[in-house]
């Protein structure tokens, strides 16, 4: 896997947990959903916690836990799957401010819709990291200075803009 | 980019400056800056994405949603590029360049659709960046025409012209196409996402087939809002859109679509592209249910952060004032003596001219279906005729209508007989609007990857058929139009008479519909019998009309016979007619 952040390839500082090993007292580790609650209760408060959904995760399953939370990563299970970024928007809306990283089959043409609905990394397999090079990452970033719509991250207003009257 | 492009950049009205004796004012949204900048930025990036295409960077897999973006399809015989015409209206300067670039990259012509867009059939992948230059100098791309994203916005052709209009909806419109370009969210939905908006009382938008329609209404204390329809769509299986809410004021509406969207991009099945569209969410969640969830979500939206502006809107609403048209008498002596004096043109005006909203106006539709001709298709001849026309006669502002049509809509009564003889020379002057031989037809499997049958040879057959203009005069309005495939973009379901082509043992077959309505009465086509062969096709339409002549009360049109009459009579006929030994 590789860890997109700010246009650049980054060493990742989360493990994520295999389903099968103990939850540790310390360290950035990510569990999967289903073993979330016990997540929290085994390990102590200011111990970070990352957990991983699939993108038909109900948002207010995780609503009580997102304060308690330090990443939440979504499942991309294909490009063309869209139901990620309508979870990231909810999630952000419900107030989530820890990060938010988009997992598994998200290409570079799609960064800055990713950053649009609050992700703040990518984590893609090799096989794509391999075709969809640091370089793509780093321009897509720049592909659009400006959005019609208004957005948490990303590309800035162009209807703020206007109102400035900024031309 | 060292060769000659027809428009220089940095020219910013309507119309061409180099002929002054027009006024300068724009009837339709004007680029700024920021606008500009963002097709432009399109452009690099889809540039940059054929490139990456070419050099292995993107596989075809990964390359296929974003070419779809960009309006680009692969086709049976070559890419099709699609172009946006946003609600239908063309500057005269745009027009042009349609024509331009029919003759550079093209075979010299385009083919408008109906969903008031142009394609081109002809255009080579590595020539699309520079297309989409070329169209970027006249303000236009091809931005979400095609793709599982929210696509072109259309409204009714006679926006701002029509006698029976609310409101021009293409404020709104324009405001939907900004609000959806590149939308971060709303990209990757399971399907398609096709608005369409009406400001008028009669629907000439077809908004009930929509997976969205909006019409402009007036609540009880006067203000404007929108009835807000959902999951209405043709297809393999078509539905009539419902209502899920009755009045969203303006101030919401982007945020009520929105709320929308969000339920479909979520809800909506991702499991079979056949069922992905969002009137099958509706239909199998039920209207009741997709409603309480979308006003659940609204409830929960924070609008403030929303893009909804009243400022804005009043921005973009300014552009599509109305041109400064002359005082006139309702009636025009010109227009009268001319009528008289040429029969032709008479018709021409009795059927191709609709009542304008200003005295001593016109709205003039151009048709785009000669006898025997391919519906739709224009050359670059007729477009700069047609440019030309607007601006000698119509302040330099073209439509193209859901039926595939082009359409001057201020034309002033004492200039359409001037007018016809230009069209005329050039083969747009077929008095035929509305009637048994305006079809609409898709591409068929003339062009169409997708296509099961041919459509345009069918329809070019019931052209023949019913030549005579007089006869179809007679006949009356009467929409025919061709699918050549269940994708339905022939929009055969919501003809009158349908047609849909299918194969069936290797063979193509034809399966006839009747009763379909696109307006606001929205009714779907009822299946006639089994499948006719190509041939066969104009006799069955032929006993069709004979039969809806001998039976039409008077001023009674085809569905309106059909509808007192019943289904169960025309079938009748159908099976008649097979005793007879026609394999009907």
């Amino acid at each position: 896997m590789a860890l997109i952040s700010d246009g650049a390839f980054v060493e990742d500082s989360w493990r994520r947990l295999a389903d099968e090993e103990a939850i540790p007292k310390s360290g950035k580790i990510i569990v999967t959903l289903p073993r979330l609650d016990a997540a929290l209760a085994a390990r102590g408060p200011d111990a970070p916690l990352g957990v991983i959904a699939p993108n038909t995760t109900d948002p207010e399953l995780l609503r009580k836990s997102l304060s308690k939370l330090s990443l939440i990563a979504i499942q991309f299970p294909s490009f063309t799957d869209g139901r990620g970024f309508s979870l990231a928007s909810l999630l952000r809306r419900a107030g989530f401010k820890g990060e938010l990283r988009a997992s598994g089959r998200v290409v570079a043409d799609q960064y800055l819709h990713a950053l649009g609905c609050g992700f703040d990394t990518i984590e893609i397999p090799d096989d794509l990291a391999q075709r969809h090079v640091e370089e793509h990452w780093r321009n897509a970033l720049r592909a659009r200075s400006l959005s019609y719509q208004r957005c948490p991250r990303g590309a800035g207003s162009i209807l703020e803009q206007r109102r400035k009257g900024a031309l | 980019m060292g060769f000659l492009r027809s428009c220089g950049r940095g020219d910013m009205t309507a119309h061409d400056p180099n002929l002054p004796a027009r006024p300068n004012a724009a009837t339709t949204y004007l680029y700024d800056a920021y606008d500009r900048a963002f097709v432009r930025e399109r452009v690099a990036e889809f540039r940059d994405q054929v490139q990456r295409r070419l050099s292995g960077g993107l596989t075809e897999d990964e390359f296929r949603p974003f070419r779809l973006m960009n309006g680009l399809y692969l086709q049976l015989h070559a890419y099709m590029l699609r172009v946006a015409i946003p609600y239908g209206t063309l500057t005269a300067r745009q027009m042009r360049q349609l024509a331009f670039i029919a003759d550079r990259w093209d075979k010299g012509y385009g083919h408008f659709t109906t969903r008031q867009n142009v394609q081109y059939n002809w255009p080579q992948l590595v020539d699309v960046p520079e297309i989409l230059d070329a169209l970027a100098d006249v303000d236009m791309h091809a931005i979400q025409t095609s793709g599982n994203c929210i696509r072109n916005v259309t409204a009714d052709q006679f926006a701002a012209v029509a006698a029976d209009e609310i409101e021009d909806p293409r404020p709104t419109t324009e405001f939907l196409r900004q609000w959806s370009s590149a939308h971060s969210e709303f990209s990757f939905l399971p399907r398609k996402f096709k608005i369409a908006v009406t400001g008028a009382e009669h629907d000439r938008a077809a908004i009930k087939v929509h997976d969205i329609g909006l019409r402009i209404v007036k609540n009880g204390q006067g203000e404007i809002g929108y009835e807000v329809l959902v999951g209405g769509g043709l297809g393999r299986s078509p539905f009539i859109g419902k209502t899920i809410r009755e009045f969203v004021p303006r101030a919401d509406l982007l945020a009520y679509l929105e709320a929308i969207m969000r339920v479909y991009n979520r809800f909506g099945r991702r499991d079979n592209k056949y069922k992905a569209r969002i009137k099958i969410l509706v239909h199998e969640t039920g209207i009741d249910e997709i409603r309480s969830q979308v006003e659940k979500e609204f409830a929960s939206m924070d609008l403030t952060p929303f893009s909804y502006d009243a400022q804005e809107f009043a921005r973009v609403a300014a552009f599509f004032a109305d041109p400064p048209y002359e005082s006139l008498p309702k009636t025009s002596a010109a227009l009268e003596q001319a009528k008289r004096e040429n029969a032709d043109f008479s018709n021409f005006v009795d059927v191709n001219v609709s009542p304008h909203k200003i005295d001593g106006y016109a709205i003039v539709t151009v048709s785009l279906k000669p006898i025997g001709g391919i519906p739709g298709d224009a050359t670059s001849d007729q477009m700069r005729v047609l440019a030309d026309a607007s601006e000698k006669f119509g302040f330099g502002e073209l439509r193209v209508s859901h039926e595939q049509n082009i359409v001057l809509p201020h034309v002033k009564k004492d200039d359409l007989f001037a007018l016809w003889r230009m069209l005329d020379d050039f083969g747009l002057a077929t008095a035929n609007a509305g009637l048994i031989s305006d079809i609409i037809a898709c591409p068929g499997l003339d062009y169409c990857a997708l296509a099961t049958a041919r459509s345009i040879p069918i329809a070019q057959a019931i052209s023949r058929r019913f030549a005579s203009l007089e006869r179809q005069r007679e006949i009356g309005k009467l929409g025919v139009k061709i699918s050549g495939c269940i994708n339905a973009c022939g929009h055969h379901h919501v003809g009158a008479i349908g047609i849909l082509g299918l194969e069936k043992k290797g063979e193509e077959s034809y399966q006839i519909t009747v009763g379909g309505d696109p307006t606001l009465k929205a009714s779907i086509g009822q299946r006639l019998g089994p499948g006719l062969r190509a041939e066969e096709v104009p006799d069955v339409i032929e006993h069709l009309i004979q039969f809806y002549l001998a039976e039409r009360l008077k001023d009674e049109s085809f569905i309106e016979t059909w509808r007192r009459l019943g289904h169960e009579r025309f079938k009748e006929l159908a099976r008649r007619e097979g005793e007879d030994g026609s394999d009907i």
